[in-house]
């Protein structure tokens, strides 16, 4: 994946690989970014607070508050670094990890500090073309290029020698299931090698890893952690919107001139994002945001700010940092389909509405992609899509449902167009939304 | 004080004895799984027998208070 380029002042977790144009080891870290300093747990606690930094995996939770909760607890506590990506059209983390691991790293010990944390667990997806079939955590790529696990592994021993860490940290690679970067199936998985969410309450931030008071938070945030604590929280306000401040990383994809990662300033307009990865390379139907647990954008949207409460105000969902540009030779239903189907098989099978749901609603929008629509089908879709939704253990079938109707929404006209054809004309074509090969 | 009933979903199987037990206020999906409406207070009797029966201890009398 290629890194695009914005404005100087807007690039903060990227700027070192904008600057260096490779991986930053630690003596390029400290270069570009200084020592991190030594503050005391109380004040970073309240710096992030003040910063009013949200978390960037998709949930948009206050971190100072869960780092005044999980610090709170009364037993020594456990940091967790979410890095196992498990969306398909994402790549931020991947990227941020390799391109600046010290930034996430630096952030997970002061973090720790902050805490009281006595581990630090950097939790990655096991990747897929490991399969061999053997333990995900020492499988070898068969290209032979290095995992990410590796990259983090080499940064923390990096670390180790220059100076030891106050705190162990160690990697672990978690099996490749959308659901397991959910933060209870991460927890789960820490403590029983079960990567499958768990019923709720207790949240990790009360009882997690061990039965210990667990921050779990996406990579991207430790890292600005990381910045705040050397510039202040109003450094960090200094760009995005008084909300929803600071920058987010956005990984680009579908029929943009250069798909990557970028960063940007929250509430930087979604047709401006796409803009810094190329802008679009020929004209557009629709904009999925926020992955396939995200909304479709209709085309004349694109100049939505990209903050979680403007979203909300159109009925939609900003999610993680994902953007996919779809064109207007593509068919939304086609490719919703597509999705739906991956979805549904990527339920960790425990919860009976998500279970039984969510490939009932595949099975649904494949009818409607082969233009079989009846007035019965979309009653029964209806009633499926309104019943789903908070009711498992975690929020995959909310997601997966608030796609399915988006996409009802969004592709509304063109589903006319299936009531009266014999086949869609637009869905010869390749497809354009990323499902993974093995599943 | 209200009560609310809630279902953990790895826990539930799809007996469905809790609809069958207060209809009032549980239905169940196309699948049998079941959807949870509010209980009213003159129900809480009938709600804890259900929460009582439930053969996978699935159903859950909680105090209503926002989480």
């Amino acid at each position: 994946m290629t890194t695009g380029t914005a404005a100087p002042h807007t690039v903060r977790l990227l700027a070192g690989y904008h600057a260096l144009g490779r991986r930053a080891g630690l003596e390029d870290h400290l270069v570009q970014y200084g020592a991190p300093p030594a503050t005391a747990g109380a004040a970073l606690i309240q710096a992030v607070e003040e910063s009013g930094l949200t978390g960037r995996g998709g949930g948009g939770f206050p971190t100072g508050r869960k780092l005044r909760s999980v610090a709170a607890g009364r037993r020594a506590a456990v940091v967790v670094v979410n890095a196992a990506e498990g969306e398909p059209a994402s790549g931020k983390d991947r990227a941020l990890l390799t391109v600046a691991p010290h930034l996430v790293l630096d952030g997970a010990v002061l973090a720790a500090g902050a805490v009281g944390a006595r581990e630090i667990v950097v939790c990655v997806h096991a990747e897929p073309d490991a399969g061999t079939g053997k333990d995900p955590q020492t499988a070898v790529r068969r290209d032979g290029a290095a995992t990410l696990a590796d990259t983090v592994r080499r940064a923390i021993a990096e670390r180790e020698a220059a100076r030891p860490a106050p705190v162990p940290m160690r990697v672990t690679a978690v099996p490749p299931r959308y659901v397991a970067s959910e933060e209870t199936a991460l927890v789960h998985w820490l403590d029983a090698g079960d990567a499958r969410p768990l019923f709720t309450p207790p949240r990790p931030f009360e009882r997690g890893v061990g039965g210990r008071p667990t921050l779990v938070s996406n990579a991207e945030t430790y890292a600005h952690i990381a910045l705040i604590a050397r510039h202040g929280p109003a450094w960090f306000r200094s760009c995005g919107t008084p909300e929803a401040p600071g920058t987010a990383l956005f990984t680009v994809s579908g029929v943009v001139a250069r798909p990557g990662v970028v960063e940007a300033p929250l509430g930087t307009p979604v047709g401006e994002v796409l803009r810094l990865a190329g802008g679009p390379s020929e004209p557009l139907q629709a904009v999925l945001a926020g992955g396939y647990g995200g909304t479709w954008l209709p085309p004349d949207l694109l100049g939505l700010p990209t903050t979680p409460s403007a979203f909300r105000a159109a009925g939609l969902a900003l999610g993680p940092g994902i953007l996919v540009a779809l064109p207007e030779r593509a068919c939304g239903v086609a490719e919703s389909a597509r999705v739906l189907a991956w979805l549904a098989a990527q339920t960790a099978g425990q919860c009976g509405p998500c279970v039984h749901g969510l490939p009932a609603i595949a099975a649904d929008f494949a009818e409607l992609a082969a233009c079989r629509v009846s007035t019965e089908l979309y009653r029964r879709l209806d009633r499926r899509l309104s019943v789903i939704p908070g009711r498992g253990a975690c929020r995959h079938p909310d997601g997966a449902v608030r796609f399915a109707a988006s996409a009802l929404r969004v592709f509304g006209r063109h589903l006319r167009v299936h009531a009266h054809a014999e086949g869609c004309l637009l869905a010869q074509w390749p497809p354009v939304l990323p499902i993974p090969e093995e599943w | 004080m209200s009560w609310r009933l809630r279902v953990d979903p790895i826990a539930c199987t799809a007996h469905g004895l809790c609809a069958e037990l207060l209809p009032e206020a549980i239905d169940l999906d196309e699948w049998g799984y079941p959807i949870i409406g509010p209980v009213p207070d003159r129900l809480l009797p009938l709600a804890r027998r259900a929460v009582a029966d439930c053969p996978t201890l699935a159903l859950l009398l909680e105090r209503d208070r926002p989480r």
